[in-house]
């Protein structure tokens, strides 16, 4: 009889690079929302801080559109992350079989922050109208915490896979023992989750601002405007030069733990002191070519010295080593190149500040602001793209490699193509619903109709 | 009970609340879907709108839970399970994303056209959920996933058993879901949408009832490990949970689906509410915990035991741990969400 089972859907050799493709995808659509679900909550009662201390209705009115939007973001967020969920054992089942007992451990702890965060997240969107003031604002501040906590953990577990520890392997290769506190605070742990968060804060705080700077170069400059720029634009540059002192110590940290990465990263191919930088360019066998050489910055950059050593790709095996080297190296430049950017629009806005005591409104400034959202969401992007293609051939660093990790189901080529157009569709719509919102809140002034999913009421709660 | 038992009873407990409160949910969906066209399905869908809005996000974390406790503690179950049924779990995973989306999109959404499709998304796909979940349980519990994983991919769960269950799911959501919208109808004062869910709740408590029914004889059938202990250490269980069955229908037979409520006592204070509540719940929690019982020792009857499958002791350690934290911080928030929700403190329409 015919059998279902015996259906070719993929042959399992294509499966890997399906698998990785799929998991990228879906790790870079949740990462972006995730980053609001952190960061939000703290800008929002910011705003509802202002609010209530002042008097001041543009601020509150501002922290109701935000959390309303909110609402939207963080559906998607919680639906899209429970896809990666359960990803870990559609894709990588072998992986979790294996290491699940090691690393699972950060995930169990991150549960409850998801349940807090999804508990007091509903009690402050739905509780604007019924809720005096400060009793709602005060119901809002767990959200704070647990976006960090979540934050914390998730990341703590993809530290872990990169510099996992904790736990013991019999001879077969089974985990036998583990050291819970020692997965969870590994050594990469103590950078990369802050550097998680502020981009998280970063990208929260741009991406916000640079909405009410195409609002005002639309010459929208009212109060509300002007404040709802400031707040998040704000919260982004304070955590701008704070996330370059911390990428630069990652990148050491890297550089002593995972040189394999940071060879392919910076695209050093002979071991040696005096290593030059190279800003940009194509990443070849025989060296960068079309790139901006600094002679001896690399070495400096390392080990606060040109005569620092740095291992070059030679030095690794050539089945350890990180592929697209050209992408991870262009990736790492344009993750600080962006950082530096906004490092200057902080400058630029500090100096007018003192000045003026008012935002720069000339349209440079703001255009600028415009486009800062969506470049620090390229720096995000590009900050995992070296994290995750620059740990390969390795799921977990030095124990397992991708391809041991990755599923033998059929099929998976079709499930990448599936969620690429469900994304794609759900991206576009949250898109459009949350443009549906801002343009409902500017025809109704500042009386925002009660419409949208929750609609807080326009009087002060 | 050791402690790999321990970690066991803590997904089943995991579960019992998914299936009371995320089962529920579903079943919201689930009227949502046959309420009929916009006209006569408005005023059911609001009431169903309304109660599920602020809650159905944290008891969507339930499901969160079980994975992440089953791969932590039990990672080769974790493994064998997602590697042999990955076909009905990946479209779970798809009614999920389609579910959340639909439902946080559907009334922000502009145009009617649009709303409807978001609503259609949301409706189709809390019936498509709760059935493959209950597929790829009914498929574990038949012992058609083998310890090592990468069973057969489609006729592992293509059996009577696994489709059965998942039908059994989809009656069972639908069942809570019409009992607690009859208590919600009821303190929103809306009586003919309270004897509407009445009628509803009696109608999914029979598909329920002889889903169970014929599902017993294909337990007996294709899971014979599973069977004979059901009817043995399991038998208290499976009756408590008809007895209660039993005492919500007499209860909502009582409270009349046709003619005036009279389970309102004098003073018009609704009575029984909580109690049909409680009973319903009661019928599925013995379900599931006669599950467990059932297929005791095995996680996956027959080929991986509890205590073969479980993590070393530190990490079972630590989820114990995780547990305790859940229960006194998780369980008091969750008791503070439910009750402002049910006092019309958390608004979802004005
Ligand atoms: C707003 C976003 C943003 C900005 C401006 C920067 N980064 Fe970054 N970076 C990230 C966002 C990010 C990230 C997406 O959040 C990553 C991925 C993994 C992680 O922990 O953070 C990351 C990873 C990451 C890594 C790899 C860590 C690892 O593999 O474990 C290094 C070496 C750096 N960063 C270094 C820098 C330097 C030197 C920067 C500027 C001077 C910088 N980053 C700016
Ligand atoms: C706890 C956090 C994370 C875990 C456990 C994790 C796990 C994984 C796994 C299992 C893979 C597939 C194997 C591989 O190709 O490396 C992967 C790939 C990948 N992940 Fe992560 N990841 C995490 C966070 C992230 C985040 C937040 C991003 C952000 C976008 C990301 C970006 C990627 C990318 C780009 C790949 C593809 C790598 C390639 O194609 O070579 N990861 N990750
Ligand atoms: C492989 C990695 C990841 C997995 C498996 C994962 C899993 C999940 C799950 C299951 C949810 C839904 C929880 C709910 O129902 O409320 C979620 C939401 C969330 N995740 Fe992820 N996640 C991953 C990566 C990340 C990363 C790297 C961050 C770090 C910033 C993050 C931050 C969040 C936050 C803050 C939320 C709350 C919902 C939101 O605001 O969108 N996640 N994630």
């Amino acid at each position: 009889m015919f059998s279902l089972d015996a259906l070719p859907l993929a042959a399992s050799a294509s499966n890997l690079l399906a698998a990785r493709e799929q998991m990228a995808f879906t790790l870079g659509f949740h990462i972006v929302l995730s980053c609001l679900g952190v960061a939000l909550p703290a800008t929002i009662l910011v705003a509802n801080y202002i609010g209530l201390k002042k008097g001041d209705e543009a601020a509150l009115e501002l922290a109701k559109r935000w959390s309303k939007a909110m609402a939207v973001t963080f559906a998607v967020g919680a639906v899209t992350g429970t896809v990666l969920s359960f990803e870990f054992g559609l894709l990588w089942p072998n992986f979790m079989d294996r290491f699940g007992a090691a690393f699972g451990v950060a995930f169990a702890i991150e549960g409850i922050f998801f349940f807090l965060e999804a508990i007091f997240l509903a009690i402050y969107i739905y509780g604007w109208k019924r809720l005096s003031g400060w009793a709602h604002f005060w119901a809002g501040v767990p959200m704070f915490v647990t976006g960090i906590g979540g934050a914390f953990a998730v990341v703590a577990a993809n530290a872990w896979m990169n510099q996992p520890q904790g736990f013991t392997l019999d001879a077969a290769g089974k985990v036998v023992d583990t050291e819970p506190l020692k997965v969870l605070f590994n050594n990469a742990t103590g950078y990369e989750v802050p550097h998680m968060l502020l981009a998280a804060y970063m990208v929260t705080g741009f991406l916000v601002a640079s909405i009410y700077a195409v609002g005002m170069l639309k010459g929208r400059r009212d109060r509300l405007h002007r404040l709802g720029l400031l707040i998040p634009l704000t919260i982004g540059l304070i955590a701008t030069p704070i996330q370059l002192f911390v990428g630069d110590t990652a990148a050491r940290e890297v550089a002593d733990h995972q040189p394999a990465k940071f060879a392919g990263m910076e695209c050093i191919q002979e071991t040696g002191t005096h290593q030059t930088e190279y800003v940009g360019g194509i990443c070849t066998s025989d060296g960068v070519k079309a790139a901006i050489p600094i002679p001896d910055l690399d070495s400096f950059l390392v080990g606060f010295s040109a005569d620092t050593k740095v291992i070059g790709l030679e030095d690794i095996p050539v089945d350890e080593r990180p592929p697209a080297n050209t992408l991870l190296h262009l990736a790492f430049d344009a993750m600080v190149g962006i950082g530096t950017a906004l490092l200057a629009l902080g400058a630029w806005m500090a100096l007018a500040w003192w000045k003026k005591r008012e935002i720069p409104q000339t349209p440079w400034f703001l255009r600028a602001v415009a486009v800062s959202g969506a470049g620090a969401i390229l720096a995000l992007w590009c900050g995992w793209i070296v994290t995750e293609v620059g740990r390969q051939p390795w799921i977990v660093q030095g124990y397992m490699r991708t391809e041991e990790a990755v599923t033998e189901a059929g099929g998976i080529w079709f499930s990448f193509a599936l969620v690429l157009v469900v994304y794609v569709a759900i991206g576009t719509i949250a898109v459009k619903v949350l443009r549906g919102m801002s343009r409902r809140w500017r025809e109704d002034g500042a009386e925002p109709e009660a419409e949208g999913p929750y609609a807080p009421p326009a009087e002060a709660p | 009970m050791s402690k790999a038992d321990g970690a066991a009873a803590i997904l089943w407990v995991g579960a019992t609340f998914y299936a009371l409160f995320g089962g529920a949910d579903f079943g919201g969906g689930f009227w949502d879907l046959i309420a009929g066209d916009a006209e006569r399905g408005e005023r059911p869908r609001a009431l169903i709108q309304r109660s599920l809005t602020p809650v159905w996000e944290a008891n969507h974390v339930w499901l969160i839970f079980i994975l992440v406790v089953l791969w932590t503690a039990f990672p080769p179950a974790f493994s064998a399970i997602f590697s042999t049924l990955y076909v009905p779990i990946a479209l779970t995973a798809l009614g999920i994303v389609l579910r959340g989306s639909g439902f946080a999109f559907r009334k922000s959404l502009q145009g009617l056209s649009a709303q409807r499709a978001a609503g259609a998304a949301f409706a189709l796909s809390s019936v498509l959920t709760p059935f493959f979940m209950g597929a790829a349980v009914g498929a574990i519990a038949s012992g058609n996933v083998p310890a090592d994983g990468n069973g057969e991919a489609f006729s592992s769960w293509l059996q009577p058993l696994p489709l059965l269950t998942g039908a059994m799911f989809v009656a069972t959501g639908a069942y809570l879901s019409a009992v607690f919208l009859v208590g919600d109808a009821r303190r929103a004062g809306e009586e003919d949408l309270e004897r509407y869910f009445v009628r509803r709740a009696l109608a999914a408590a029979g598909v329920a009832g002889v889903a169970a029914a014929i599902g017993l004889v294909e337990l007996h059938a294709e899971a014979r490990y599973v069977f004979d202990r059901l009817v043995a250490q399991g038998l208290p269980l499976v009756i408590g949970s008809a007895l209660c069955g039993v005492a919500l229908l007499a209860l909502l037979l009582k409270a009349g689906p046709m003619g005036r409520n009279p389970t309102h006592d004098v003073g018009n204070r609704p009575i029984g509410g909580w109690l049909m509540r409680v009973l319903a719940a009661g019928a599925v929690v013995a379900v599931i915990w006669g599950w467990g019982v059932a297929q005791f020792p095995y996680l996956l009857p027959t080929s991986l035991r509890i205590d073969q499958a479980a993590a070393p002791d530190p990490t079972l350690v630590t989820v114990f741990i995780v547990f305790a934290v859940a229960a006194v911080l998780v369980l008091p928030s969750l008791g503070l969400l439910y009750a402002l929700s049910q006092r019309d403190l958390l608004e979802s329409e004005h």
